[in-house]
């Protein structure tokens, strides 16, 4: 057994797990109880586990407990509340950009990533920004999720 | 308490207020209380679990049986008052990212008069809800909004309301109205009750009332509005309860281990090969199924990556290469859908006949989260076991039926509570990992989570769409009218949605030892009624029956249908329009065929023979959208040896017969020396009659445009005859859409047609896309491919043979 910490949405924790590539993805669902990132593939193929480690996206289910302590992490449920959500779940909600929502975590954070370094970035360089890693929606709800990003892009939300 | 009754005797009007009082008591005494009652309402509108499920903590010591016999012909299974005048529906159709939990409050809202604010939903739930049967089939329009559904309960409940009302202000209901939830008299405002004075939480004791009347649609204010989806902000907040969210006191997780083969068989289990595996793993064997219980998921992947199975060699498999030949010399059901009988004699007198065969792969589901379910069974098996099962199926009571069966326990000790998992599109691994997780609680008594691995998704868990081969001739007349038309199709199937008879219709129940109802060779029969529920009739035949008039949506007269269903080598189920893809496909491009080698415009050749003015409507509505030219295909305006050529393919559909009517214009562009097609536009049309929730609608529609656009592009399940193994085993092995790729520009008419009543939308764009993407592509490059997916590899093939000629 190691006991490893980090912040996850600003709150410390720390686990206890005897094997030290436990993906972070099941620590955050497990003892961390958060809802956001979501197992689809386990293999990196996916982006349902997608998470921000210290501002950069990562693969949560890829990414081992090892190497995810010591550093921060933001979910999509740190991004904002139902009282004030981020801008850019705001622009998601306006724009109604998804259909059953379990996908959300990849393009929101790799989005959100993107535009932050590039504001006033284009439809076509968020899409094309998004395909650098592996990322699905199978409900095919991307032409909403392309709008709703470059709201965010131009500062807006609806 | 018959709401009703009481006011027989007593005039609330005229009483003084000691006998109100009496009243009240009498009231309270004889009345049930309200269903509503049971269910703790928190901040969101749509109940569901998201709100039951906040408190799955609590919910896991909740009752197996909530309110007793939910029994659909009763105006209290669908909704209740409470004190508070709040209104509470109870659906049996369930959210599953189509936007229908936001009409279904929509549409209490709007028949009985209240704000939005005031509508619950709880939908899904063997302890609470109507057994509705499955949300599938893009039939929850027509269940909800036709006899005997939702829309019929609230217009009851309203009329009883009413009556009520009348009673108690001494007058008629027609000098009453109704405006949030207040009933007032028309003549004097002052007068006036809301809905929870009125009910004061009691029931309705009422059957449905088909007659009661109904809101005309062309004066809704609610439904027919973009009202947001109620589902969204929690979703894109990431506080949405999934299924995969379900944490129960207690709770392990499972995994499964499944044959490495299709159809190997168990021969044995060495439990000592994961005992000294961290995590108190526990092994659950039952005949062919196995699974591994841990303390973790980590722990549990890691047992079942482990554990030490001897498996027997697998059933054989038909040669991928050669698989449509093999279909067609298979013993089959057979079933004449339509027959005229005058086909072979209307051939031989054609000017012009046409042939041609479609093929189309096993695809998948290919769900982006691995299916996931978490089970509490107690007791272990027969009458004194209780079970309770969180699960994403689209069916809660059919599941309960059939997980009674698996587990050996009395149906109504189980009860199934549907939690949304990802988008599932039919029939994936939603109802097998329901069983799963019920096989391994009940083992080790304790409450199990499941979760698939995309290998155990994808390779042995989910149940496949349809291949299909498809075999067309056709005739025309010298003024190149078609005057016969002639289809031909085999399909293989296994299994199905399961039900109390049929667990073994899904992997796990087989695994577990139940019975996969073989497929009974059958010669087809004479067909007596006219059904168009697989699409396998094109839009343009006449779908005439003997005695009957013509129910199809087109004019020639002359025509044979005929299917063929062969035994499948691995498990089917519906996938978002089974067999109407397919069947519309191999359709629509034959079609287009046709108009190509007459020289017509495919367009207009096309309503040279439709009679269905409602598909006329459509058709004409994306190609007026699409800003679509008249003109023959090829698209000669191309430059020849452009590296790049550009298309446009329209193809349209009457879903099942009788469902929604849409059109698609698709815009291609093709490389020339790559054979890669990019989609760049698409224009749809949809007519579903009265529309609920335009935005909702349009999403729908473009999900299902681009769904299938990736289907057609790219998807197609693989294996091995040899090794026995199916090779698409992840999104590596089974290419589909990717973000980075090009999104086209969507496009969506809604056509809005309140003379007519409710049906489904939510399969119609999806039956469409793999026609005109391959019209498109003819149009394009000047060859037509006849078989799914368009890979590149496969049109590149078809480019250089063309050219080589
Ligand atoms: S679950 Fe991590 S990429 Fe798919
Ligand atoms: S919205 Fe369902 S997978 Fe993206």
């Amino acid at each position: 057994m190691a006991a490893y910490s980090l912040t996850v949405n600003g709150k410390p924790l720390t686990v206890n797990v005897d094997d030290p590539n436990t993906p972070l993805l099941y620590i955050l669902q497990e003892n961390a109880q958060l809802n956001g990132p979501k197992f689809g593939c386990g293999l990196g193929q996916c982006g349902c586990c997608t998470v921000m480690i210290d501002g950069v996206p990562t693969k949560s289910c890829i990414t081992a407990i090892s190497d995810s302590a010591g550093h921060s992490i933001l979910s999509i449920e740190g991004l904002g509340t139902a009282a004030n959500p981020h801008p850019l779940q705001q622009a998601f909600i306006s724009q109604q950009a998804m259909q059953c929502g379990y996908c959300i975590s990849g393009p929101m954070l790799y989005g959100k990533a993107f535009i932050d370094k590039n504001p006033g970035a284009t439809p076509d360089q968020i899409v094309n920004a998004l395909g650098q890693t592996q990322l699905l929606c199978r409900c095919h709800a991307h032409s909403r999720m392309v709008n709703a990003l470059s709201l965010y892009a131009q500062g807006k939300t609806q | 308490m018959k709401l009703g009754n009481l006011f027989d005797t007593f005039k609330r009007s005229q009483m003084t207020p000691d006998a109100h009082v009496a009243l009240k008591k009498l009231e309270k005494a004889r009345s049930g209380a309200s269903r509503r009652d049971f269910v703790k309402t928190a901040g969101g509108l749509v109940i569901g679990f998201s709100a039951l499920g906040a408190a799955s903590q609590a919910d896991a010591q909740s009752p197996i049986n909530v309110t007793g016999l939910v029994d659909a012909s009763k105006v209290d299974s669908w909704v209740s008052i409470g004190s508070d005048g709040d209104v509470t529906i109870y659906s049996g159709k369930c959210e599953f990212g189509q936007g229908f939990s936001t009409v279904q409050v929509q549409l209490g809202a709007e028949e009985l008069y209240v704000p939005l604010s005031q509508v619950k939903l709880v939908y899904c739930d063997t302890g609470y809800t109507p057994d509705q049967g499955t949300t599938s089939g893009s039939q929850s329009h027509i269940a909800e909004f036709g006899p005997s559904g939702l829309r019929s309960a609230l217009a009851t409940a309203r009329q009883a309301l009413l009556q009520l009302a009348a009673q108690w202000f001494d007058t008629t209901p027609d000098q009453l109205v109704i405006k949030d939830g207040v009933i007032s008299v028309k003549s004097d405002a002052t007068q006036s009750i809301s809905y929870g004075e009125l009910v004061k939480g009691a029931r309705f004791n009422l059957a449905i009332d088909n007659n009661a009347p109904l809101k005309d649609p062309a004066t809704y204010t609610v439904l027919g509005t973009s009202v947001p989806r109620m589902d969204i902000p929690a979703k894109a907040l990431g506080t949405h309860t999934y299924v995969h969210n379900v944490r129960l006191p207690g709770m392990l997780h499972g995994r499964v281990v499944r044959p490495p083969f299709v159809g190997a068989k168990v021969m044995s289990v060495n439990q000592g090969s994961v005992a000294s595996l961290p995590g108190k793993v526990q092994v659950v064997v039952v005949k062919d199924f196995v699974g591994v219980v841990a303390d973790t998921q980590w722990h549990a992947i890691q047992a079942a990556g482990l554990l030490d199975v001897t498996w027997s060699s697998g059933a054989t498999l038909p040669d991928q290469a050669s698989l449509y030949t093999w279909m067609t010399q298979q013993p089959s059901a057979d079933t004449m859908v339509v027959d005229t009988g005058d086909t072979e004699a209307v051939m031989a007198s054609a000017a012009k006949t046409f042939s041609a065969q479609y093929v189309h792969p096993y695809q998948m589901h290919g769900s982006i989260a691995g299916s996931c379910a978490v089970a509490d069974v107690r007791g272990g098996t027969g009458k004194t076991a209780t079970a309770k099962i969180w699960s994403p199926t689209q069916g809660v009571y059919p599941q309960r039926d059939s997980v009674a069966v698996v587990l050996g326990i009395p149906p109504a000790n189980v009860r199934v509570i549907y939690v949304e998992g990802s988008g599932c599109y039919g029939l994936n691994g939603n109802d097998s990992v329901s069983y799963d997780a019920a096989l391994m609680s009940q083992a080790v008594g304790k409450p199990v989570r499941v979760v698939y691995s995309r290998r155990d998704e994808m390779a042995a868990g989910e149940s496949y769409g349809q291949p299909y081969v498809v075999n067309f001739k056709a005739g025309v007349d010298k003024g190149g009218q078609l005057t016969v038309w002639q289809y031909d199709s085999w399909t293989a199937t296994k299994g199905n949605r399961p039900n109390a008879t049929t667990p073994g219709n899904i992997v796990s129940g087989a695994l577990a030892g139940f019975v996969t109802p073989p497929l009974v060779p059958a010669a087809a029969k004479v067909p007596t009624t006219f059904s168009n529920n697989g699409n396998s009739q094109c839009s343009y035949i006449t779908g005439q029956i003997a005695g009957a008039p013509p129910q199809g949506t087109g004019t020639v007269a002359s025509q044979r249908v005929l299917t063929r269903t062969i035994a499948s080598p691995f498990f089917t189920g519906p996938l978002r329009s089974p067999s109407r893809l397919q069947n519309t496909f191999a359709n629509e491009c034959f079609m287009d065929e046709i108009a190509v080698s007459l020289g017509q415009d495919p367009v207009q050749y096309r309503l040279r023979h439709l009679s269905d003015p409602r598909l006329i409507a459509v058709v004409n509505a994306a190609a007026s959208a699409a800003a679509w030219v008249s003109r023959p295909s090829p698209n000669v305006s191309i430059i020849p040896n452009a590296k790049v050529r550009t298309g446009r393919g329209i193809s349209c559909v009457l879903y099942e017969g009788n469902n929604g009517y849409s059109a698609l214009v698709a815009e291609v562009s093709v490389d020339m020396t790559t054979g890669v097609v990019t989609c760049t536009r698409f224009v749809t049309a949809i007519e579903s009659g009265p529309i609920s929730n335009p935005n909702g609608m349009i999403n729908q529609t473009e999900g299902g445009v681009m769904q299938a656009m990736s289907r057609c592009l790219k998807e197609q399940v693989k294996w091995n005859a040899k090794s026995g193994i199916i090779t698409t085993s992840d999104w590596n092995s089974y290419p589909v859409y990717n973000w980075g790729e090009r999104v086209p520009v969507l496009k969506t008419v809604l056509l809005n047609n309140l003379k007519v009543s409710q049906t489904g939308a939510g399969e119609c764009s999806i039956t469409l896309s793999a026609s005109a993407i391959g019209n498109a592509i003819f149009d394009a490059i000047g060859v037509r491919i006849r078989q799914i997916p368009y890979t590149p590899a496969t049109v590149l093939a078809a480019i250089q043979a063309a050219s080589g000629k």
